[in-house]
């Protein structure tokens, strides 16, 4: 999931120094690393090569003749810069990153090891089936244990990330709405709560995007949602649990109107982890969902990448699937790669190759360490979390749902800051100083100044406490007046508050020789 | 359950404070009809040495690409990657960080992706590049789908010599939005025959260099006679290291290049995760797809770098978005650009110099095989071959003598009536000993 701050790039206003500064520029343990290209390394290299036998005079002019422009260094200078620059950066390894939505939980170092085994690391997508049986093997056994969490019948492995999911999902529906003579079906409904993924994949597909209304309880508006459910609809997307971190109670009834209206239910699975183990979207009418590996099943973000997002799709839409996917037969597993092999109504292919293995590797490693009873619990406790954070932050800030639970998400207004000059921007720029990663802010885009915290089930109730202190610190300094504690936040982060705006004014997306006066020398005659 | 801190006392403590009775009571919401009571039918959790147990297991069915000679390319390339890269890959501070979206404490992944997008737009010679697409086959897809925001035109020419997978995912996606995607039959020297196919309609022409067949091609014709036509030049390489060898898709007049990345610090993964490299022309750099990195300054005027232009992206523009996509390939862009750095200009030239050298070497060898014929007039590290007889049939043969021959162009593409025809690759990692087994090998088979 992503942060938002629409409408309000940072542009801070000049700065008074914060207190003692160094000489050079570092902070303590924090340097102040230059960029690859000003470290002087125009003609050095951190590895060391065979020679070439050949040269190659074969391809005559089609060698390129220019430098390139690259800088090398040697294994010590890189280790270094790459550990320096890592310093700078948060992680869920050092403390909570409540981002809700995005589902940060602990990533197991086990799963790591598993997909490094030389048995899946090294191993060629197109290399000869018989010799990748065991890679067949694990898609198929994920696989199954994805059909059996969600309740549905088949799944599309390939997609690449959660949104990558909803495309394959939509390309789905819109197969299936051709082959029955209904083509024709040109919208898209979808609640104003939902992930921006959700329009844009729509529109992508060329369908139109009409929004749902919400109820004052933050769930779809069942009335509003039937009264938009006409012929021209092919599909609703339905977060679910909902970006409000609410369960959508009605779900059962959304998914019969809908299919009563001959569309289909597209669910946006970003948030499974709370209903894990627990509720089956098949039992609900879904007919299509993706699931986001790198969030419910742990494998890493990674700073942003690479996710997986396989999709789970009800008995109407499997014969729609894309290429490629595994069937298991006499002789062993076979990957159907073509579709119009063995199931001519396939939509056609998400990518080349056959999906995330590393990460299919790490989220089955996972589930195998969960089994049945601790994915149950993780959905359990991810709940509780979010819960308990609820209750101890009502008291101070204001809950946006206040009656009822609230599923692993709690999700806050900005009504408690009015009248402080204090906006949620300058509230989750406050926490970087106390040491946490900011929620997601400004979303759902249905909520004023939402400030939507995510837990998760990997979190210490001793954490929780410290996260809850602060943030009831925090707030009790901004209804203290105490405003420039907010207003310049943070202080004590590598930087202070980015200028946003010149950085989209004019865009500088590339270093630039002259930036520091240097610049790229051909290379030294051999 | 080692990954969950909770104590059952913590439980009862905390369920007290939110001021319920039990867990169940926080899933009220949830329709009667729908709440499972019982564990699901799956094993029950598992310790470290159980699940160890069972993934090596699947594992040692597998033969890895490392256990003997080896050929397959066809898009994927085995490559050495420095220690360096997985160890610096593997710290917490990169490996379970989320996107940068908080700058003040995200700076070393921005850094990180500022100079990979440098290295990037200096490897394709072109302007600018992005943080990064999922891999190869989607950053075409935009690319094409790109091309129709720039020049609102309809129509992408793929070139017969674009890896099939990728004008697959690229009909698939680009024509879901509503484009005409024409793609012209499979041929070794493809890249010519897209100039008649370029007419007023035409928003891009799709060349791959070095194409699917290892064929190397300067596109600045194919380039020329495009923007004659007021279309786009993409150019798509899948083996980046090709660039240490080979002119820039910019010099040769491309407007966008994309690439898959893997080749450079990622490993084989069985196809995924990799990474998609995406550059074009400063001039339409607002309407590329994926996330950009910027530099700018903090509020003490230091410098500093930020997710930038970012009304593009969905999470702003939600149905006027540029692209969909949310999360891209932020780890593998990291292994990337470390081994690239590690590289260098001089490392960089001489591992190209030195793939194409091994691939020479593997001509040479399998050209003297009798009944082989070397179809690839100029290549990188990749070559085609016609054998005689069908490839797949060859491949399983020389399976047993140990030998991974290539990938059958039957198996990208089985309609294009090259049954014969086998895709051979050859790197840093291919031995003299592997070469001599390889042809030795066929040659009792062919013989």
């Amino acid at each position: 999931m992503t942060m938002q701050n629409v409408g309000r790039p940072t542009r801070p206003q000049a700065a008074t120094q914060s207190g003692h500064t160094s000489l050079t520029g570092a902070r303590g343990l924090l340097q102040d690393e230059a960029l690859i290209f000003e470290l002087g390394g125009w003609d050095k290299t951190g590895v060391d090569l065979a020679p070439a036998d050949h040269d190659a005079s074969d391809l005559g002019d089609l060698v390129r003749a220019a430098p390139i422009g690259l800088p090398g260094l040697s294994e010590p200078e890189a280790v270094r810069h790459y550990v320096r620059l890592s310093q700078k950066n948060h992680a869920i390894d050092l403390a909570l990153y409540p981002l809700g939505s995005c589902t940060m939980k602990h990533n197991p170092r086990l799963n790591e090891k598993m997909a490094r085994l030389a048995g899946f690391a090294d191993l060629h997508p197109l290399a000869p089936q018989s010799t990748v049986q065991g890679a067949l093997a694990l898609m198929d056994r994920l696989a199954h244990w994805l059909k059996t969490l969600t309740g549905m019948p088949a799944v599309a492995l390939s997609p690449k990330a959660g949104a990558h999911g909803e495309l394959c999902g939509l390309l789905a529906i819109r197969a299936a709405h051709e082959a029955n003579g209904q083509g024709h079906r040109r919208t898209v409904l979808v609640p104003t709560s939902a992930h921006g993924t959700n329009p844009a994949t729509a529109a992508f597909v060329g369908y139109s995007v009409v929004e749902i209304a919400q109820t004052d309880d933050g769930r779809v508006d069942i009335a509003d949602l039937a009264a938009k459910l006409s012929p021209d609809v092919a599909a609703i997307m339905v977060t679910n649990p909902n970006t409000c971190g609410l369960f959508e109670r009605d779900v059962i009834e959304i998914g019969r109107l809908t299919h009563e209206a001959g569309a289909y239910f597209y669910c946006d699975g970003a948030n499974f982890n709370a209903i894990v183990g627990r509720v089956r979207p098949g039992d609900l009418g879904v007919d299509a969902m993706h699931i986001n590996l790198h969030k419910t099943f742990s494998t890493p973000h990674g700073g942003g990448g690479p996710g997986a997002g396989p999709v789970v799709l009800s008995a109407a839409l499997a014969p729609f699937a894309p290429a490629p996917w595994v069937v298991a037969g006499e002789g062993g597993f076979k990957l159907v790669e073509e579709t119009i092999e063995e199931a001519a109504q396939g939509f056609g292919r998400m990518s080349v190759f056959h999906g995330q293995m590393g990460m299919f590797v790490r989220a089955y490693a996972y589930m195998l360490s969960h089994g049945s009873d601790g994915l149950r619990q993780v959905a359990e406790d991810a709940v509780l979390n979010a819960n308990y954070i609820k209750a101890k932050l009502s008291p101070a800030m204001t809950p946006a749902f206040p009656d009822g639970p609230c599923m692993h998400e709690a999700l806050f207004d900005d009504t408690w800051l009015e009248g402080t000059d204090i906006t949620t921007l300058d509230f989750a720029k406050a926490m970087i100083d106390e040491g946490f990663h900011p929620m997601t802010m400004y979303f759902p885009l249905v909520v004023h100044g939402a400030m939507l915290i995510e837990p998760t089930e990997t979190e210490s109730k001793l954490e929780l406490d410290r996260f809850c202190d602060a943030l009831i610190a925090l707030a009790q300094a901004a209804k203290g007046g105490d405003v420039e504690r907010f207003k310049g936040a943070p202080y004590l982060a590598p930087l202070r508050r980015l200028d946003e705006t010149q950085a989209a004014r004019k865009p500088r997306l590339t270093w630039r020789p002259d930036d520091k006066g240097v610049s790229p020398a051909p290379l030294a005659a051999e | 359950m080692r990954y969950l801190p909770l104590t059952p006392a913590d439980r009862a403590e905390m369920l007290a404070t939110i001021g319920v009775g039990t867990i169940d009571d926080l899933f009220s919401d949830v329709p009667e009809a729908a709440r499972r009571r019982d564990l699901f039918d799956l094993p029950l959790h598992a310790g470290e040495l159980e699940v160890e147990r069972e993934l090596a297991g699947l594992a040692a069915m597998n033969r890895p690409a490392g256990a003997g000679p080896f050929f397959c390319g066809a898009g994927a390339y085995r490559h050495h990657v420095p220690a360096t890269v997985d160890h610096i890959i593997q710290r917490s501070e990169f490996l379970t960080s989320y996107t940068p979206y908080q700058p003040e404490i995200a700076q070393g992944t921005l850094q990180v992706l500022f100079e990979f997008q440098t290295q990037v737009a200096a490897l394709t010679g072109l302007d600018v590049a992005n943080a990064s697409m999922y891999d190869g086959s989607t950053a075409c897809a935009e690319a094409v789908m790109m091309s129709k925001r720039v020049t609102r035109r309809n129509k992408a020419v793929l070139s017969g010599g674009l890896h099939p997978q990728y004008a697959a995912t690229t009909q698939t996606i680009a024509h879901a939005e509503g484009m005409d995607i024409v793609r012209q039959p499979a041929a070794i020297d493809a890249e010519a025959a897209v100039l008649d196919a370029i007419d007023a309609e035409t928003a891009c022409v799709v060349v791959q260099t070095p194409n699917v067949f290892g064929v190397v091609t300067d596109v600045t014709k194919i380039a020329e006679a495009a923007h004659a036509a007021g279309a786009l030049l993409i150019v798509v390489t899948t083996e980046a290291v090709s660039y240490g060898l080979l002119k820039s898709p910019g010099e040769m007049g491309a407007d966008i290049a994309v690439a898959e990345g893997q080749s450079i610090g990622n490993g084989l993964n069985f196809g995924g995760p990799y990474v998609g490299l995406f550059a074009c022309r400063e001039k339409l750099v607002r309407q590329m797809p994926g996330r950009l990195c910027g530099e700018t300054v903090d509020a003490e005027g230091r410098r500093g770098f930020v997710l930038t232009l970012s009304t593009r992206e969905q999470h702003i523009r939600r149905e006027k978005a540029t692209s969909n996509i949310c999360t891209n390939s932020g780890l593998c862009a990291l292994a990337f650009t470390i081994h690239l750095s590690l590289l260098g200009e001089r490392g960089l030239r001489e591992l190209a110099a030195l793939n194409h050298s091994k691939a020479r070497e593997l001509r040479d060898a399998l050209a003297a095989v009798p009944g082989v014929e070397i179809l690839t007039p100029r290549f990188f590290n990749e070559f085609a071959i016609r054998l005689k007889g069908d490839a797949v049939a060859v491949v399983e043969a020389l399976l047993a003598d140990g030998v991974v021959a290539g990938v059958p162009f039957s198996r990208l593409n089985p309609h294009a009536g090259m049954d014969d025809v086998l895709l051979v690759s050859a790197t840093e990692t291919t031995t003299s000993e592997h070469i001599q087994a390889f042809a030795s090998a066929l040659a009792g088979r062919t013989a």
